[in-house]
């Protein structure tokens, strides 16, 4: 990567999101709401991530599923 | 559809510059072709190969062949090639002789597969602390010592124990235990055991959590102990539900445990602690919870340090307050727990933030990728009979292991207006989806219903299939045989049967009626009204103006900064005054920005993009147009009524003292005695809440003193040292630097008594259990921060607060940024008291989320709505009243009342309240709700 050089006059309309859980996702669907393409880039099996291994979630209690 | 998932997926190089930027990626072998696989389960089923489950961290077992969980995203499975029998040893081959649609592999090979994007969003995570090395712990020696990700595992219906709790050990006699203990910060705050110094955030509210629902699962009255340094629940109102778990009986010791064993003779787990008066103790618990904390992975360091990304001391991505979601690497952003501990609502406002950051250079290239959806002509049924299809779904077992799915097939063939009936295995699963559409198609069906699980999640999914199929998306109607029966009626086999066939003959009742429904577009006015000007109002108009949108700054004083300008530096000792005097300068000079000083909003008209707000000035009134509005009205410090707070010049707030050093009084170069009390106003009955920054605020006041000159004495009376995150650093210092920490409790507080030029403070330390006393020269309490009188802004926007006068997000854990009312978002202080740097990622945030819909060029309106009929309309208002979406007006010329479709959420309160049943709910009108009603009579 290169730290000094400016951003090109026609820089890509994508957007690489690394990770896929509850952050990646949302930033997924951001970006690509947005108008940009996403690639989200997930290394296990499935998105979801650490939250959906949680039961319920405070303060409401709702199923984190 | 502009989300292209990659799983199984690793990021190898990347080169090249912001705007312009080449990634390689390894693509790992599923050996599972995912378009064909339907994910019925047969592969695993015939599995012959056990292993532990990742998923159920450890507690369960898996296959070999496997998807994580039954929800997972793609639901496809997967292969373990290392302990697949027939990958390690080619014996077996099982799965592929079972599989009915041929989609397994062993041939699968991984593929490299090289991006081109403009910039790189970093969202991997965390690992939890491994506490099979904390030997004095017993992780590892006992099955009823868990990790607190086991046990929410425990706790979960989808996990190893079906939801019961009950002791790992025991599971056979379903043996229930009846004291739990949770251990926090294991792994976090601890230098000598994890290297992990930091606090982890998250622990004391989910141990809090945990213990609620613990004794909420259980059948016998259940002993939950939390051993705790500090209880850190420093969140939007999670001091109230840490109020509530101590009233449900919870209990609360100030202890960090020494040794957890197990006990051969007892059976159960001795632990050894000292309390809070020093007391050694012996107390045994049946089962022990480690609340493990968050750390960084050796992938994500390999990551991070690969692209040449500066992390911290503990790994976590190096970030500044001002630009918390930026790496040192441009173009490469960050958020979530990879950019240093913390909680989801944190996560998810830093997720968007960084959408927000990551497209701000991209904006020239906004819709120069993405693809529109084609759709087909959609086809004209309203005239024609309904030629009703039924497709009834077996869930895999989920439903068709309980309810006779044939019998329910055959019974709706019989029914009235029903021409096609189909079994599905999954009726959601692509394969089905494509099917669907041929038969729509060519049966010429125009009224569908699914017999399978709920709207609220797949709806919208078999909406889409009618779409492709050309047919008009309302005209299915959805039954739900699985949540509504199957679960619920395990037990009864045959009668969940005939409840399915009821529930299909309701639905089929209902289809019979449906009529289209059509939606209009209105165009989106594409710019922004920010109320507020400080520094979450400014962060997110210069950032919605970046990304190409002109933004009108409301702001009620003379001058901008807010807060910001009477504060002196962030945690980190960054100087917050120079930052503020930056975003001035870059608004002023910002051409798509027009400022509104001594400026209010007066009336608000429209709603989501299409909004017409009237905005007085001292001059002059206007009238402003704009698609979507940002309430950054923030928050203000209270003057406190105790401890002789306005009675003598010893005594000020935090603000007041950061007043002196910005001014350089020589006061603090003479003070020797300086005493710092915390949450003053705050967490009491009156103001449950905890105002979140003071702990930190105090302890940076309290070390810059103690920089000065190291022979200040310096004192913190707190109640809980809250300094979350890596905060806790600092915490550490000024214990190194000789601060002095004293714990009091409410009913313990210090008492202040003026003297002539000093004060005197007297108070207990409970460890020596004595009164000490302090004359201090200066005396900074840490007042509540109180929320600004928002109540007319609320009324013209439709938005709420809850009863301290926070403003109420949509959604506390998923759209923390969002109101429920569509184009209006929330930021910064208003939302609840937070530091500098979560200010700014939540104003960016909530700039992002005003981005989905100002690049949108119209909105739908319409669909599922109320319609009035102006001959039934009395006049009488009633519905107006009872619509909580401010849908309805009264024309005051016919003097009937009108629904704006816009508004309206099609909850139909006003079709239930007018006594002349003039408002009619679309999609659930009278006529077909009767019909409904009607046909779950008629057996």
């Amino acid at each position: 990567m290169d730290k000094n050089i400016n951003t090109p006059a026609n820089p890509q309309g994508a957007v690489m999101v690394v990770g896929g859980g509850i952050a990646g996702m949302q930033a997924a669907l951001d970006i690509a709401n947005s108008g940009f393409y996403v690639y989200l880039v997930e290394k296990s099996p499935a998105i979801g991530g650490k939250m959906a291994q949680l039961d319920k979630t405070f303060p409401t209690n709702d199923c984190a599923m | 559809m502009n989300i292209e998932l990659l799983t199984l997926t690793e990021v190898t190089a990347i080169s090249g510059q912001e705007g312009d930027i080449t990634a390689t990626l390894v693509q790992h072998p599923r050996y599972v072709d995912t378009d064909k696989c339907i994910a019925c389960g047969l592969c695993a089923e015939k599995c012959p190969k056990k292993v532990p489950d990742e998923y159920n961290e450890g507690l369960g077992k898996r296959k070999a062949i496997y998807v994580p969980y039954s929800q997972a995203v793609p639901l496809k499975y997967t292969i373990d090639p290392n302990n697949c029998l027939y990958l390690t040893k080619e014996r077996c081959g099982l799965c592929e002789t079972v599989c009915p649609s041929h989609a397994i592999n062993y041939l699968d090979q991984k593929k490299e597969i090289t991006l081109n994007v403009g910039s790189v969003v970093l969202s991997t995570g965390f690992k939890s602390f491994d506490p099979s090395g904390l030997d004095h712990l017993s992780f590892g020696k006992h099955p009823d010592i868990v990790t607190s990700m086991g046990f929410e595992r425990v706790l979960s219906a989808t996990g190893p124990q079906g939801g019961h709790l009950v002791l790992p050990s025991d599971k056979k006699h379903k043996k229930e235990p009846k004291k739990i203990a949770w251990l926090q910060c294991v792994g976090s705050r601890d230098e000598n055991r994890s290297k992990n110094s930091y606090c982890s955030s998250v622990c004391c509210m989910y141990a809090v959590k945990q213990s609620v629902m613990a004794m909420d699962h259980s059948k016998a009255p259940l002993d939950c102990a939390i051993f705790y340094m500090d209880m850190r629940t420093q969140g939007k109102d999670f001091d109230t539900y840490l109020e509530k778990a101590k009233d449900n009986g919870v209990r609360f010791v100030r202890s960090r445990v020494h040794t957890v064993m197990p006990d051969p003779h007892k059976g159960n787990l001795v632990m050894t602690y000292v309390d809070e008066l020093g007391a050694l103790k012996t107390e045994y618990f049946d089962m022990v919870v480690l609340s493990t904390g968050l750390e960084i992975s050796a992938d994500s360091f390999a990551l991070a340090t690969g692209m040449g990304i500066e992390l911290d001391a503990s790994n976590f991505i190096n970030t500044n307050s001002f630009n918390p979601v930026s790496t040192s690497m441009p173009g490469i952003y960050a958020c979530g727990v990879f950019t240093g501990p913390k909680d989801i609502p944190q996560s998810v406002m830093e997720a968007s933030a960084a959408a927000a950051a990551a497209t701000e250079g991209l904006a020239v290239s906004r819709n120069t990728l993405t693809k529109a959806v084609v759709k087909p002509k959609e086809r004209e049924v309203a005239e024609d009979a309904p030629k009703i299809g039924v497709f009834v779904c077996n869930c895999g077992t989920n439903i068709g292991g309980i309810v006779d799915i044939p019998a329910v097939a055959a019974y709706a063939a019989e029914l009235p207006g029903v021409v096609y009936v189909e079994e599905n295995l999954f009726t959601c699963s692509q394969d089905t989806q494509d099917k669907m559409v041929e038969v729509i198609r060519n049966k010429g069906l125009n009224r569908i219903v699914v017999a399978a699980c709920t709207p609220k999640t797949h709806e919208e999914l078999f909406r889409e299939t009618l779409i492709d199929a050309g047919l008009n998306k309302y005209l299915i109607e959805m039954a739900n045989i699985r949540n509504q029966d199957s679960w619920v009626h395990s037990d009864e086999p045959e009668k969940a049967t005939t409840k399915a066939k009821d529930l299909v003959r309701m639905a089929v009742a209902k289809a019979f009626r449906l009529a289209p429904l059509f939606e209009t577009q209105l165009p989106v006015s594409p710019s922004a009204l920010v109320v507020g000007g400080g520094i979450a109002g400014m962060t997110a108009a210069l950032s919605l103006s970046r990304q190409g949108y002109p933004v009108t700054l409301v702001e009620k004083n003379q001058h901008m900064g807010g807060n910001g300008r009477q504060l002196c530096k962030t945690w980190k000792n960054e100087e917050i005054a120079p930052f503020v005097k930056g975003l001035i300068a870059d608004i002023e000079a910002d051409g798509q920005i027009q400022t509104l000083l001594g400026a209010t909003v007066e009336s608000v008209e429209g709603f989501v993009g299409n909004f017409k707000t009237t905005v007085t000035s001292v001059d002059k009134t206007q009238l402003i147009d704009h698609g979507v509005a940002l309430i950054a009205t923030g928050a203000v410090e209270s003057k406190p009524t105790e401890y002789a707070y306005g009675q003598h010049k010893a005594v000020m707030t935090l603000l007041e003292l950061d007043a002196l050093f910005m001014e350089k009084d020589t006061r603090l170069e003479k003070a020797m005695e300086v005493v710092f009390i915390q949450c003053v106003g705050s967490r009491d009955k009156e103001h449950p809440y905890c105002s979140k920054v003071c702990c930190t605020h105090a302890i940076k006041s309290a070390m810059a003193f103690k920089k000065k000159n190291p022979d200040t004495g310096v004192y913190v009376l707190y109640r809980d040292i809250r300094t979350y995150g890596q905060r806790e650093t600092l915490y550490r210092e000024a214990r190194k630097a000789g601060i002095l920490f004293f714990q009091y409790d409410l009913d313990s507080k210090p008492v202040v008594t003026p003297g002539e030029n000093r004060v005197s403070v007297e108070f207990t330390d409970t460890i020596l259990g004595r009164r000490l006393c302090v004359d201090a020269d200066i005396l900074c309490l840490s007042a509540r921060i109180d929320a600004r009188d928002n109540t007319h802004l609320s009324q013209a926007f439709k938005v709420t607060a809850d009863s301290a006068g926070w403003l109420l997000e949509a959604h506390q854990k998923l759209r923390p940024v969002d109101f429920a009312t569509d184009g209006v978002f929330l930021c910064g202080m208003s939302h609840y008291p937070k530091p500098v740097d979560e200010s700014i990622a939540q104003a960016k945030a909530a700039a992002a989320r005003a981005l989905t819909v100002l690049s949108r060029n119209s909105i739908n309106v319409g669909g599922i709505v109320a319609q009035i009929d102006p001959e039934r309309c009395a006049g009488c208002g009633g519905c107006v009243e009872v619509c909580s979406y401010n849908a309805i007006t009264m024309d005051p010329e016919r003097e009937v009342a009108v629904v704006n479709d816009a508004l309206c959420k099609g909850c139909g309160a006003c079709a239930a309240t007018c006594p002349s049943e003039a408002p009619s709910l679309m999609g659930f009108n009278n006529d077909q709700l009767y019909a409904q009603i009607k046909s779950a009579l008629a057996v």
